[in-house]
């Protein structure tokens, strides 16, 4: 068996150091979210842009460091991205009917 | 691989008698073992499932709701649609056959994660009894698909607690799907190549990665419906700023792939079957093994086709419609293939098979009629009525409960050691046809005259309709009980089954039945593809059906 095989045993050991920093990074972007939410003046369009900029940067520490998709094989690679293609879809088709309803008058939907 | 008969009185180390106690079931990590707490459990809610479909049949007798208030007749059809779906139909043969088959295909000794595996199976348990705790204090009524804002705002059912037992399920259902995932990459026998692979391992491995990328997103969506019911957050309810329609693309974007994992895993057991008792090789091997990839893929594309006349943007519903046709597609390439393998072949016209031929026909039944529905302008007439509850239940019940019943009886003398009698069981499979025929046949009809879904009162002219189709419900109830007494009777009378009684090939019949914990004495070394069955002839099994198996070498 491949496992047994011994090429995938390998565990990358992460210093905790690492897993302490990104902790660190994380508290940051969180002031940084929370801040950004006080800005003077209702740029709501900047604020989201910023939110979710923020929101992503977020996302990717902890896929790499703590869920170790970093140290990972390919094959971890893949799916990961597999998962974010999905989100990609959910978006793209869930959004093609928000901007397209506009299109046909309807009652309601002015 | 060393193949020997037991003899009568000898006992045999296998899984089943590798301990007796109670805990030594409960914290067991043998895959085999799991599969049949799962056996047991998913047959439990199979059960309870049934009885709330025999009550709503009865209600639906009369064109009065004389037997139950509506306020009562909507928590019955929810919660057999909950109980149905999310405790019975997701689990069923993933965590079944699944579970014992994949690691003994693929020349495995366990799953990659055994004890994720039990603890999938507790949280199964966990799941079933929230929601089973919810049925008994006041039961929900929001129908299965827990639309808001009625769910989040006005229903004073008991849609907290369900939705909170729905999600636990969800987790136990990731936990299996990522147990194959790993097995299937890492843990194949040597010379196990993918394409020469088992049907039902690419089944199962499309069906989990539907699982791992779907389920997280339907989780979510029903824990924000229960934020939006504790905490009033706006996210659905339009009174609180919310969109109703986006729960629904949320909802579906799950539960439309969700189909597919419900029926995906009855097509691997249908593509063994068939070639087994076709004495064939599965027609277009590669074809029906992509088609599994594909369908996993494009199921994640037609979501909206539940959404036609919920005010989902014309334009969106036009690209749905199109991608929804597209789906049928490779449906329809496994029913050819299928077909073809059938054709010519050496035909042993056994239980199994029977389911199999079953399902072909109602799948296909089913499948069409997803076409109608996928159609933008049949399914304004169609849409919320008999005719989709008709479209469905073909192939939930005609493609999965078949597909399943067509396992449970082909790898059974795999699980017990022992054969289920097989007179009973033809005669069995034929009362399911019958009944389920005259059971959702008659709901075509209803729904195209007008008959809406989830309604207790109805016009008088359509009673006949639904006198056969409550008439067909107790005779498919018969049929699924029949099952449990002649497959527990064969535990011990029945013909002891010997290693490979069908002279089926795959690993899985190289080994002893029932398998020994860890399966295999020594890894398998895999040499030739899959169901080679005019290759050569395997080793001659002949099943007497008296005694126990005999081989000759
Ligand atoms: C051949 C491909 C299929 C097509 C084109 C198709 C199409 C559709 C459409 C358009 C609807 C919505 C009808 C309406 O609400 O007006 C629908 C409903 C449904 N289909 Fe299918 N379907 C297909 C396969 C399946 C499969 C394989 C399953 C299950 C294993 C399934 C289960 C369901 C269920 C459960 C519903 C009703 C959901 C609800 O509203 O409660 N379908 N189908
Ligand atoms: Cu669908």
């Amino acid at each position: 068996m491949a496992l047994a095989n011994g090429h995938d045993s390998h565990t990358h050991i992460v210093p905790i150091r690492v897993y302490l920093l990104v902790y660190a990074a994380l508290l940051v972007l969180l002031v940084l979210t929370v801040g950004a939410a006080y800005l003077p003046g209702r740029h709501t369009l900047l604020n989201n842009v910023i939110a979710l900029t923020i929101a992503i940067a977020k996302a990717v520490l902890v896929v790499l460091y703590f869920m170790h998709v970093r140290y990972s094989t390919r094959l971890t690679w893949l799916w990961a991205s597999a998962g974010f293609f999905w989100l990609l879809i959910m978006f793209i088709l869930t959004l093609g009917d928000y901007f397209t309803r506009h299109w046909v008058p309807a009652i309601g939907w002015e | 691989m060393s193949v020997t008969v037991a003899k009568p009185g000898e006992v045999r180390h296998n899984y089943l008698n590798a301990g007796d106690t109670v805990l030594s079931w409960l914290l067991t990590t043998d895959h085999k073992r799991i599969a049949i707490l799962y056996l047991v459990s998913v047959s439990f809610f199979f059960l309870v499932g049934g009885l709330l479909a025999g009550l709503i049949r009865l209600e639906l007798l009369t064109p009065q709701g004389d037997l139950m208030t509506s306020e009562n007749y909507n928590r019955v059809f929810t919660m057999h649609g909950v109980v149905m779906i999310f405790l019975f139909l997701i689990p069923v043969i993933p965590a079944v056959l699944g579970n014992f088959l994949v690691p003994l295909m693929v020349g495995a000794r366990d799953l990659a994660f055994p004890r994720l595996n039990l603890a999938s199976w507790y949280l199964y348990m966990a799941g079933g009894l929230i929601a089973t705790w919810a049925m008994v204090t006041g039961g929900v009524d929001t129908g299965w698909t827990f639309y808001p804002p009625y769910s989040s705002s006005y229903s004073t059912s008991q849609v907290t607690l369900t939705i909170i037992g729905a999600f636990i399920i969800g987790f136990s259902s990731i936990a299996t799907g990522i147990n194959f995932i790993v097995t299937i990459h890492k843990m194949r026998a040597p010379g196990l190549t993918w394409f020469r692979l088992p049907l039902f391992i690419w089944a199962h491995y499309a069906t989990s990665v539907i699982i791992v990328l779907g389920t997280p997103v339907v989780a979510i969506t029903l824990l924000l419906v229960v934020a939006e019911r504790v905490f009033r957050l706006g996210i659905f309810d339009p009174a609180l700023g919310g969109d109703p329609i986006l729960f629904q693309h949320l909802f579906w974007f799950y539960s439309h792939p969700a189909v597919y994992i419900m029926v995906l895993p009855a097509m691997g057991v249908i593509s063994e079957v068939v070639s087994c008792f076709s004495r064939k090789r599965v027609f277009g091997y590669h074809f029906v093994a992509f088609s599994s990839v594909a369908i996993a893929v494009i199921g994640f594309l037609v979501w909206g086709h539940h959404m036609f006349t919920t005010g989902q943007s014309v334009y969106a519903g036009m690209v749905f419609s199109l991608l929804s046709f597209l789906v049928a597609v490779p449906s329809a390439v496994k029913v050819f293939n299928w077909t073809a393998t059938m054709y010519k072949g050496t035909i042993d016209l056994r239980a199994p098979l029977l389911y199999v031929m079953g399902f072909i026909g109602l799948f296909v039944i089913g499948g069409l009629t997803g076409l109608f529905l996928a159609a933008l302008a049949t399914d304004v007439h169609l849409q919320d009525t008999y005719f989709v509850v008709a479209h469905f239940h073909y192939i939930m019940v005609g493609g999965t409960i078949l597909g399943y019943m067509a396992g449970l009886h082909f790898w059974w003398p795999k699980i017990t050691g022992r054969m289920y009698p097989e007179g009973i069981a033809k005669l069995t499979a034929l009362v399911i046809f019958a009944g389920f025929n005259l059971t959702f046949l008659p709901q075509f009809v209803l729904g195209f005259l007008g008959m809406p879904r989830r309604y207790h009162w109805y016009p008088e002219e359509w009673q006949m309709l639904h006198v056969m189709s409550t008439a067909g419900a107790f005779l498919l109830g018969i049929g699924f009980i029949l099952p449990v007494f002649y497959l527990l009777w064969s535990l011990r009378t029945g013909a002891l089954a010997g290693p490979n009684p069908w002279g089926a090939t795959g690993l899985e019949w190289k080994v002893d039945s029932p398998p020994i914990t860890h399966n295999f004495e020594q890894t398998p070394i895999v040499t030739e593809e899959p169901y080679a069955y005019d290759n050569h002839h395997e080793p001659e099994e002949v099943f007497s059906g008296t005694g126990a198996s005999t081989t000759k070498r």
